[in-house]
């Protein structure tokens, strides 16, 4: 990942909170004092289809896409999601992936498809830096299931050059008040992963 | 004061910026958010939905004629739909300025079509401006008030899905307060009569010329200049790709686009010795600056199909021959099942679709949520063109009998009340045999929900009477109507049998609410009993997103089912169908 550059590609299926992510990773961006660009689209696909969002950081960012096999960092809230998405990462980004198991019913109504037996083993396959993360048992430990996206920002956020305050502030300002507590504490728990802590 | 603010937002903040009283719109993705944002954060513009988009701008003439600045915002076809005011409005001119907000959808991301709204501002003889980030939307708009103001037109501000719906850092201003003007009597400007229509069409004309100085002269319309010996002809959201991708390039960059500023161009193209339009979509540019004589190349290298893309205009620019080196993709994409979208748990229209499909007649669609019943596994729709389309089709297939089983037309509530109405009297009025079903979940649920006449609710959230929907098809002279609950699949079934084999028109409501809107829908959860569950599929085949494969399966080695208790809503329709009959309310359910 070059000095000033941050490419980073959020994918997950409608519902789970993807653009919500965007957002906090954006406004800790401005924070910080960077250019950012954040895109995604809405509509068809947030009834349950792949929801995509494109995050640039940069001194100065132009395209509001990342370039296809250039983004520094992939956060996938689905693990097929993850898997399908692996072709956008250089081959030395770091693609954080939820061991979140989504099936459609295109799949389960179909003999001829099928949902791959480990997404995260294939794209590990792929690439050299993949973070699996059992973001769900993490969720539920915390005692609420919608804090995955939270885990997976902290996960992030040790690949990524804002301070803890700056992500805290940012977080505060997107999320509901009643909520803030609990996802800083499971943005905490996910900073304690890490590339190292994992492969272990 | 800096904030991060997406196209649609940025747009908003502008028509605040600039004055605007009035702005009306009717929903469509990419769109919808400039009027959302207007209700919710810019209160002093008075701002409306819209039954449909010609009424939308309708509203808009009347608001500029009546002296107030005006903004009308829609998608692309929606445009299209409003093509009939807005070529005559081209002759007529403003009093207030006029903008018209076209929100093209390259790649068709929520589409039926990607159709390039440029040609439609160049058909009707009127400027567009064209935004590449969401700071040059917001300042855009005002200049758009201005260039109306100043020359007498409606001008279109043309945006699409990656301006629309990207967010970027965009500096606020305070807003100004324009000149108060009034109607004033003016027949041979504003009656369109052929006597007063040829003098106009001549001012249009007139009016085109003067636009031509204007855009040579107006800053929009620029030289990027690096000593580059390539050149890039390049406008909207291309810029960013083709900059991006080649920062060392030359650059003349169109904000002003209709008419083209030739002049500027040609000098551009002489004093290099490479020069490539980088362009969306179709050769708009491209074919212009090639009529003139000029040598450009584009669409040669960069495809008309679909959105570009920084690797894709990285692609055309190594064909072209003018980058070496490009960076490719070093991982390769794997091949995966599609994920489309689905209707939700509990949505109403799934019912619906479970007879259409049982009963085999030919299902003319039209465009809502209720167009994903065309997907596996339902497979139940069979076709969609436009809004209001379902039922003209209707007639026509009814009309020659070219449907074996009868022919049903299926319309969401949103769109009856934008062109369905005048379909429906087309049945009555030419005796026609079709069925309509009218899919009325009071909600514009597609694109996020939004109020319509049905709904009793306005969009600035005042509380009006709704418009009754039997009550408007019996005075149109149905004598047909008949109401189901599409949660009772049987009911549903046995109504639109009855109602295929009755002569003449029938109108078949569905009375249960969008499952989102306006509150979510949550009531007690079924389970599945895997004792008693025989793995044979049949709930899969609904298609409802709260229904998964169980790791247990059946002799065959086919999975059981299970229900994700925080997604199902208790609509019953798979307990309804499982010939085991083992779903069963959860709190019903005893474990032997
Ligand atoms: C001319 C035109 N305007 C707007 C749209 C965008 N659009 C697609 S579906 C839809 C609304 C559908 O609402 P409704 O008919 O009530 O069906 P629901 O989604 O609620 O099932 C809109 C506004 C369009 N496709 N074409």
């Amino acid at each position: 990942m070059s000095e000033n550059k941050f490419d980073i590609l959020i994918v997950g299926v409608g519902g789970q909170g993807v653009l919500l992510a965007s957002e906090i990773i954006s406004a800790v961006a401005l924070r910080a004092g960077f250019d950012v660009k954040k895109s995604e689209v809405h509509g068809m696909s947030q009834r349950g289809g792949v929801v995509t969002s494109h995050v640039k950081i940069a001194d100065k960012v132009y395209s509001p896409t990342i370039a296809q096999g250039q983004a520094d960092i992939i956060m996938a809230f689905e693990q097929a999601e993850g898997l399908r998405a692996i072709n956008w990462m250089k081959k030395d980004g770091i693609a954080i992936i939820s061991r979140t198991t989504l099936i459609p019913a295109i799949v389960t109504s179909s003999k001829e498809l099928h949902y791959p037996e480990d997404p995260i083993a294939a794209a590990k396959a792929k690439a050299a830096k993949v973070i699996s993360v059992d973001a769900d048992d993490i969720a539920r430990e915390l005692g609420n299931p919608r804090v995955v996206n939270t885990i997976l920002l902290g996960v992030a956020s040790n690949y990524l050059p804002f301070s803890v305050a700056d992500w805290t502030e940012a977080m505060k300002s997107k999320i509901k008040e009643r909520f803030v507590e609990i996802n800083l504490t499971a943005f905490e728990r996910g900073r304690s992963i890490k590339l190292d802590t994992v492969k272990a | 004061m800096k904030e991060l603010l997406s196209g649609n937002e940025a747009v908003a903040r502008g028509v605040y910026e600039a004055g605007v009283k009035l702005a009306a719109a009717y929903p469509g993705t990419p769109s919808t958010e400039i009027l959302e944002t207007l209700a919710a954060r810019y209160r002093s513009v008075y701002s409306q939905w819209s039954p449909n988009e010609k009424v939308a701008f309708e509203v808009g003439i009347g608001a500029s004629l009546g002296g107030a600045r005006t903004l009308v915002a829609m998608k692309h076809v929606g445009v299209n739909v409003a093509a009939d005011p807005l070529m005559t409005f081209a002759y007529t001119g403003v009093n207030g300025g006029f903008v018209l907000v076209s929100a093209d959808d390259p790649e068709m991301h929520s589409s039926q079509n990607e159709q390039d709204n440029r040609y439609l501002a160049r058909f009707a003889q009127i400027p567009f401006l064209e935004p590449a980030d969401s700071q040059e939307a917001k300042e855009m708009v005002k200049l758009a008030y201005d260039i109306s103001e100043e020359f007498d037109t409606p001008v279109m501000l043309r945006l699409t899905t990656r301006i629309s719906h990207t967010k970027g850092i965009v500096e606020l201003n305070d807003p100004i307060t324009p000149e108060e003007k009034k109607f004033k009597k003016d027949p041979a400007k504003y009656v369109m009569v052929p006597a007063n229509a040829k003098v106009r069409h001549k001012i249009v004309v007139e009016r085109l010329e003067k636009l031509r100085d204007h855009s040579e002269n107006t800053p929009l319309n620029y030289a990027e200049l690096n000593g580059s010996k390539v050149g890039i002809i390049t406008g909207g959201v291309a810029y960013q790709y083709a900059r991006e991708v080649a920062p060392d390039f030359d650059y003349f960059k169109i904000g002003f686009g209709n008419p083209l500023p030739l002049q500027k161009i040609t000098d551009f193209v002489n004093a290099h010795e490479t020069v490539l339009v980088v362009e969306e979509l179709e050769p708009y540019y491209e074919e212009q600056l090639k009529a003139v004589g000029l040598k450009v190349e584009g669409k040669k290298f960069f495809g008309k199909l679909g959105e570009l893309s920084p690797y894709r205009v990285a692609l055309g620019m190594k064909e072209a021959g003018v980058v070496a080196e490009i960076s490719h993709p070093e991982i390769d994409a794997e091949s995966l099942f599609p994920r489309p979208p689905v209707l939700c748990p509990g949505c109403p229209h799934r019912g619906v679709f479970m007879a259409l499909r049982k009963l085999k007649v030919a299902v003319t669609g039209d465009i809502g949520c209720y167009t994903l019943g065309t997907l596996k596994p339902l497979n139940a729709l069979d076709t969609c063109i436009c809004m209001g389309a379902s039922i003209g089709s209707a007639i026509g297939m009814e009309k020659v009998q070219g449907a074996e089983k009868g022919v049903v037309a299926v319309i969401g509530d949103s769109t009856f009340f934008h062109s369905g109405i005048t379909g429906l009297l087309d049945a009555v009025y030419n005796q026609s045999n079709v069925t309509v079903m009218i899919l009325d979940n009071r909600a514009t649920a597609m694109t996020g929900g939004q109020e319509h006449p049905g709904t009793g609710r306005t969009l600035m959230g005042e509380k009006v009477s709704h418009v009754d929907i039997p009550t408007l098809v019996k005075a149109m002279g149905v004598k047909n109507v008949r109401e189901v609950d599409a949660y009772n699949y049987k009911e549903t079934l046995a109504v639109i049998e009855e109602e295929i084999a009755r002569e003449g028109p029938s109108v078949i409501l569905t009375s249960r609410p969008c499952v989102l809107m306006p509150k979510r829908i949550m009531d007690e959860p079924y389970v599945v009993d895997l004792e008693l569950c025989n793995g044979c599929s049949a709930c899969f085949r609904i298609s409802c997103p709260a229904i998964a494969a169980a790791t247990e399966t059946n002799k065959y080695g086919h999975p059981k089912a299970v229900i994700d208790p925080t997604l199902c809503t208790g609509c019953t329709l798979c307990a309804q169908i499982c010939p085991e009959e083992c779903i069963i309310l959860k709190s019903q359910f005893v474990k032997a």
